[in-house]
């Protein structure tokens, strides 16, 4: 079975779902983002559903219990670039998906996960200004991590 | 509440004429894709807006989905109808599975005898003009919504 795949940026798993899911498909998505987080210890998971048509309440249940989950493994979900006439009909539809953050934007969601992880950081130097544009951003993962970390040190998340 | 045959219909109105008519099976998961897919292109087709079409579209992924778990499969009918003023999309999803016992409670909001959130028959209901359910136990069960461009 395809898997939808699952990219590590520094302390963050980034998700982009491209395709009309099937259920099995978006089961799967979901163990396998646990399992990542707990392998790579990331911190945050950005789920970009922009290519999505409609979200039902499948998808949508997903989407909870990934929120839920990572946050019991001690990460932080937002998901970025929900459509208005999806965001319109879940709201018709009655799925108010509790406990899933959400960001118009991916530079809006990945922020949002940094202005969560400013809170955490014990030293202002460890600070990486995360509302910079996205030609910054982007520089996050490779640019500003030349030993293939991110900016984002692991050891500012020990205190 | 007793077994028997229940029937929940639409407000009411003038049956519609038919432009098209279609018949596709719900007997996997690639099938409820398929059906969003179909319904999609079908509502594009009588141009409905994108907010409609997203919510005849999810209405039809929730009864797909039904169809296929609940009733162990079956398979939607879905025309292009039009009621002399405005075009719309129907769709008919019929199984026959176990049927649903008490439709009162089906129809519940965040009720599931499975393991889902409950919402989409209640929920469906919502996003559609009409919603006509009839289910009998032992008999099946069909579903019929309509929604109409604006
Ligand atoms: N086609 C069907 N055949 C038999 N039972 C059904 C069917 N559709 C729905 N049901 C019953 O109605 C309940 C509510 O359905 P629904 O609102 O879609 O919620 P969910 O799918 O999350 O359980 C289901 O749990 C099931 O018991
Ligand atoms: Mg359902």
């Amino acid at each position: 079975m395809d898997r939808i795949p699952i990219l590590k940026m520094g302390n963050l798993l980034l998700v982009s779902i491209q395709v009309d899911l099937q259920d099995q498909l978006a089961l799967a998505l979901q163990d396998d983002l646990s399992e990542r987080i707990v392998a790579t210890g990331a911190r945050g998971v950005l789920i970009d559903i922009s290519a999505l048509e409609i979200v039902d309440s499948f998808i949508g249940r997903m989407l909870s219990t990934i929120a839920a989950l990572s946050r019991l493994l001690d990460a932080e979900t937002v998901v970025v670039g929900m459509r208005p006439a999806v965001a319109i009909t879940l709201v018709e539809l009655g799925l108010y998906m509790p406990g899933v953050r959400t960001a118009l934007t991916l530079e809006h969601g990945l922020a949002l996960l940094g202005a969560e992880v400013r809170v955490r950081l014990p030293e202002d130097e460890a600070l990486v200004d995360l509302d910079a544009d996205s030609a910054e951003v982007t520089d996050l993962g490779a640019g500003a991590a030349p030993n293939g970390r991110s900016a984002l040190t692991e050891g500012a998340w020990s205190g | 509440m007793s077994a028997g045959r229940w029937t929940v219909a639409p407000a009411g109105g003038v049956e519609p004429t038919v432009e098209r008519t279609e018949r596709h099976p719900i007997v996997t998961e690639a099938d409820v894709v398929r059906v969003r897919q179909i319904v999609r292109n079908l509502a594009v087709t009588a141009k409905m807006s994108l907010v409609d079409q997203t919510k005849m579209v999810t209405a039809a992924s929730e009864l797909a989905r039904n169809t296929l778990v609940y009733g162990g499969g079956g398979s939607m009918t879905v025309d292009i109808v039009d009621n002399g003023r405005r075009r719309g999309i129907r769709a008919v999803f019929v199984d026959s599975g176990p049927g649903i016992p008490d439709m009162d409670l089906a129809l519940t909001d965040g009720w599931t005898s499975g393991s889902g959130l409950g919402l989409g028959l209640s929920g469906s209901r919502r996003l559609v003009d009409d919603f006509a359910i009839e289910s009998s136990p032992g008999a099946g069960t069909t579903v019929r919504i309509v929604k109409w461009s604006r």
